[in-house]
């Protein structure tokens, strides 16, 4: 059993309207400085096989990202 | 005077100043960003929509609101705090409620007309309501999570649960009594040609404070 | 060796030839690509404008007919209301989520210009059978997303249709409508007037989000290669867009905005061209002080992306500051972007260069025309009944129409949107037409879209009559007076086979029909080019009514009131199989509906309506009769008995379509009223409510509903077919 972690971020240049209204409210907190802020999502895996990493990107290609707006990392973990 | 708070994205801050009006009452707004609820202010109500978009969390953002100190202040004060939808999800997120609101378990929005059992009648708010509501829900994150052993559950939906909350808890009130939330909208049952009445109830309280 | 640019922007050699002519030079590479965007279908109408002109436009309470963002109509005591149906069809295929929500975002934002407040939205849905997974997908994708963005911007979503055919597999419709509130004499244009005014763009920040999305999404047919298409789609921001809303209409109130435009399709380019040129002034752009998301954008690009979220208003310099402080109350970012100049051209500066100097008006006004190809289709060729087997249960067929998608309750998708948001729905969606009331009067609009696809695919006038008077009926069978018509045509591509004689065919049934019941049609919008290299959609001309109630409390609703009460047929409609849903395909030849009839039908219901003489009200459309009667019992929780003219198939007069038909039911003493309302309308009583079924007898023979059973199959249908 592995462990991959992908990390899936919206694409660089897509709005990222999550992003944008949490770097507003963090400004408002008095956060100074903070240039830009991106959300996204961490999934973590526990697969089996010869291929733990290509098979994550697969399934990031067909499920866990949208290519249209989302670009995404897989790592193995542990 | 009733203080209907209004957040980028609140949705619902008209509707909640027009039922206000109907049980003969009077309201205005205060702004998000102000650090002193309006002159004269005797109740809040903390209005439904989607303030700030629910980014990161529904209610998070705006509950660090700079309104929300004197908010704050207010209901540590004993007066009444009323949240609804949104308003309720601020609430939970400022610590003002126990709990906290999960997405529905039908991971999906829900808008439709519910059946409220009143289940706690010793609070300002339901000293004078019936024993059910007929109001509707609306929204995608309303399930109730918290511990009811330890939490003042005031409305509840029965044995339907159509949300997934804990405890079926349609709104819950501090220990005080003097701060509700509730997942569904009064406001929008405010006259018979919206089908129900039932919701005026709650604003009328709100009015006698 | 690749095709030269101006091809592979969409722009036809004739096309490209024509522009030195209007601009007294061969074009810039920037202003190549703003030609070929303006003078695409999408943008131009250029294969439909011809054929728009025959709309009634005109009537006694039209304050804005076609040519702004919406149109608009007076509604009494200084109030308007603006109404407008867009398509988004092409970008829902590629990415339905987004693809419906920025649809959504855009027809509001049509609204918002006029400085309306929206106040409702519809949603009409086109979309494969739901066996097709690729179907399902784009359609649990595309309610998603509608709601997603209607819920988040407050808007009540009150209404719409969706239907499920094979036809639509390759090439999916969302069509939505948005329906604004205004101060008859607050309305606002998207002129630009006067030398130094200032544009102000707010909102969003313009990526390359949609780069080309007008016309390479808009007039190329879909084919596999669609997934190379993906990043021209735009990511919606509802929370921007509420602000937008917010801002905008106070803004607006506060009288700070000569004039409004939103920003859609060739996003600057056409929302700046149109301005100058509908007020025949000249515009200065600095492309440099459009506030942008990436860095490095070229000036082509920032001239035509479509990032969503953004209005481009017209400020005196002497309101500016007010207008930025409102814009930064609101969280959104406002630039002065231009200025108005008296010279009639669209002038654009990019990193201190001028890199566009033409005539606003080459853009719009001199857009070419064509005429499209208008060959008859073979007519259609009458039903053989004999061939269609006669159910051997009747009950149980009936039960199984029930249970098709395009019968069934779509409780599961209306439950997903926020219909109420705003406290002023008085019917909710699952009836003939939605209700909202006019908030601060007495007043309320009833609203609805309908098209009747099968039938324009055999005859295109009929189906076009079909379709205004089925929205028609729907709006009067509420107790509305039809009161303004709003059209999106969804048509396959327009110089290929029958599809221009189609659409103008249509366009002529429904300009037939909206005249008999003088009705105006105050906005639009075209989509060509629907199909696939293996199918095309059927004539889709979806068209959006709003009808006016003279007092909210006296609304009828469809479901079934008290016991005892009478179950009468108006309309002298006769039942046929052809192009129903009962056969499921566009097959037979429909009857053409008549103009006379059916005008007098929606009246006769109006009347009886505004009488107060029924206590229910049900047109008769998809599935016939039986499913009329159905619904009603099923929404009133109480059955009926009834017995309807036979000497024809039972099937046929159970599930046989044909307009001019609305089932209403009303007290035995308010029977002679509701004929007097009727005039000349036939009225047949013909049953009773009462009892936990639905029992109708044809030619003595007698057939059951029980409505338990049915509300099982009815309700949970689109849940089972979608799991």
């Amino acid at each position: 059993m592995t462990r991959v972690v992908v990390t899936v971020m919206p694409r660089d240049g897509v709005l990222d309207p999550q992003g944008q209204a949490v770097q507003g409210a963090l400004g408002r907190l008095g956060f100074a400085g903070i240039h830009d802020v991106r959300l996204g999502r961490r999934i973590e895996l526990e697969l089996e096989g010869p291929d733990p990493l290509g098979d994550a990107r697969r399934m990031c290609e067909q499920l866990l990202a949208n290519p249209l707006i989302e670009d995404f990392t897989v790592a193995l973990e542990g | 005077m009733i203080a209907v708070v209004r957040f980028p994205g609140s949705l619902d801050h008209d509707s909640a100043i027009r039922a206000v009006q109907a049980v003969g009452g009077q309201a205005t707004y205060a702004w998000h960003a102000d650090t002193e609820l309006p002159a004269g202010t005797r109740a809040v109500v903390l209005p439904g929509g989607f303030s700030y978009g629910d980014h990161l969390r529904p209610g998070a953002i705006a509950s660090r609101s700079p309104i929300m100190a004197p908010v704050r202040r207010h209901a540590d004060a004993g007066g009444l705090v009323l949240g609804i939808c949104n308003g309720f999800q601020v609430l939970c997120e400022a610590g003002l409620l126990p709990g906290v609101l999960r997405t529905n378990q039908s991971t999906s929005f829900v808008c439709r007309q519910v059946e409220l059992e009143v289940v706690d009648r010793h609070t300002p708010f339901t000293r004078e309501l019936g024993g059910s509501l007929s109001i509707p829900i609306k929204n995608h994150d309303g399930a109730w999570f918290g511990d009811p052993a330890t939490t003042r559950i005031v409305l509840s939906y029965g044995a339907e649960n159509p949300l997934g909350a804990v405890a079926s808890a349609a709104g819950v009130a501090n220990a005080a009594g003097n701060v509700l939330g509730l997942m569904p909208h009064p406001e929008e049952a405010t006259d018979p040609l919206l089908g129900s009445t039932d919701g005026l109830g709650l604003f009328a309280a709100l009015v006698r404070a | 060796m690749s095709a030269p640019l101006h091809r592979q922007l969409g722009l036809s050699d004739e096309e490209f030839a024509a522009i030195p002519g209007l601009i007294g030079r061969p074009p810039t590479d920037p202003e190549l690509v703003m030609f070929s965007l303006m003078w695409s279908e999408h943008c131009s109408y250029k294969h439909s404008r011809s054929l728009l002109r025959r709309f009634p436009t005109t009537g006694p309470h039209v304050l804005q007919g076609p040519g702004e963002n919406a149109g608009a109509v007076d509604v009494g005591d200084g109030w308007a209301i603006a109404l407008k149906v867009e398509s988004h069809n092409h970008p829902s295929a590629v990415e339905p989520f987004e693809g419906a929500a920025t649809g959504v975002g855009g027809i509001v934002r049509d609204i918002l210009a006029l400085g309306a407040r929206p106040i409702a939205l519809l949603d009409s849905l086109r979309f494969g059978t739901l066996d097709s997974p690729r179907s399902r997908h784009l359609f649990t994708r595309a309610v998603a997303g509608i709601g997603h963005y209607g819920n988040c911007i407050g808007v009540p979503t009150v209404g719409g249709e969706v239907v499920f055919d094979d036809r639509y597999e390759d090439s999916c419709l969302v069509n939505a409508m948005c329906v604004g509130l205004v101060p008859a004499d607050g309305m606002l244009r998207a002129a630009a007037f006067g030398e130094g005014n200032l544009l102000v763009l707010i909102g969003n920040r313009t990526g390359r989000d949609g780069i080309g999305g007008a016309s390479v999404l808009a007039s190329a047919e879909l084919s596999a290669d669609d997934d190379s298409k993906r990043p021209s789609v735009q990511v919606s921001d509802p929370f921007t867009e509420r602000k937008l809303i917010d801002c905008c209409l106070e803004l607006a109130g506060g009288g700070l905005l000569l004039a409004l435009q939103d920003l859609g399709a060739a996003g600057l380019t056409s929302a700046a061209s149109e301005m100058a040129a509908k007020g025949g002034v000249g515009l200065e752009i600095d492309l440099d002080r459009v506030h942008l998301r990436e860095e490095g954008m070229a000036a082509a690009e920032i001239l035509v992306s479509e990032s969503q979220e953004r209005m481009l208003g017209l400020v005196d310099p002497a309101n500016l500051d007010a207008v930025l402080a409102m814009c930064a109350r609101w969280e959104l970012d406002a630039n002065v972007i231009g200025t108005v100049t008296g010279t009639g051209n669209f002038t654009a500066r990019h990193h201190g260069e001028i890199v566009v100097d033409i005539p606003a008006s080459a853009l719009t006004d001199d857009a070419p025309s064509y005429a499209v190809p208008r060959d008859p289709a073979p007519a259609p060729v009458a039903l053989d009944l004999d061939a269609v087997p006669v159910p051997g249960d009747l009950a149980n067929a009936w039960l199984a129409l029930l249970g098709r998608p395009n019968i069934a309750s779509k409780r599961w998708i209306y439950q997903q949107y926020d219909h109420l948001v705003g406290a002023n729905t008085v019917r909710r969606p699952g009836g003939d037409a939605a209700v909202i009331r006019i908030p601060g009067m007495s007043r309320a609009l009833a609203v609805t879209t309908d098209c009747a696809e099968r039938h324009c695919e055999l005859d295109p006038r009929g189906g076009g009559r079909a379709s205004v008077f089925e929205a028609a009926r729907n709006i009067a069978c509420t107790g509305g007076l039809p009161y303004a018509a709003s059209d999106c045509l969804n048509f396959a591509n327009p110089e290929k086979g029958s599809t221009g004689w189609r659409l103008a065919e249509a366009i002529e049934g429904m300009s037939e029909a909206l005249e008999a019941i003088s009705v105006p049609v105050v906005s639009g919008n075209v989509s060509l080019y629907n199909e696939s290299p293996e199918r095309a959609i059927y004539p889709t001309p979806v068209i959006g009514m709003v009808g006016l109630l003279e007092d909210a409390a006296a609304s009828v609703g469809h479901a079934y009131g008290a016991e005892g009460d009478l179950v009468v047929l108006l309309g002298g409609g006769l039942p046929r199989l052809d192009a129903s849903e009962w056969l499921g395909t566009a097959s037979g030849s429909p009857a053409r509906p008549d103009l006379g009839r059916e005008a007098a039908l929606v009246s006769a219901m109006v009347t009886a309506a505004r009488r107060g003489v029924v206590t229910s009200a049900h047109d008769v459309s998809d599935g016939g009769i039986a499913v009329t009667l159905a619904e009603s019992a099923l929404a009133g929780g109480i059955g009926c008995t009834v017995t309807l003219p036979g000497g024809r198939r039972a099937d046929e007069v159970l599930f046989g379509e044909s307009g001019e038909r609305i089932v209403v039911t009303c007290r035995p003493e308010a029977l002679a009223a509701l004929r007097e309302s009727a005039g000349d309308v036939p009225v047949a009583v013909i049953g009773a409510v009462g009892g936990d079924t639905v029992e109708v007898s044809v030619d003595g023979m007698s057939v059951r509903l029980e409505l338990e059973r049915a509300r099982d199959v009815y309700e949970t249908t689109l849940t089972k077919a979608i799991a």
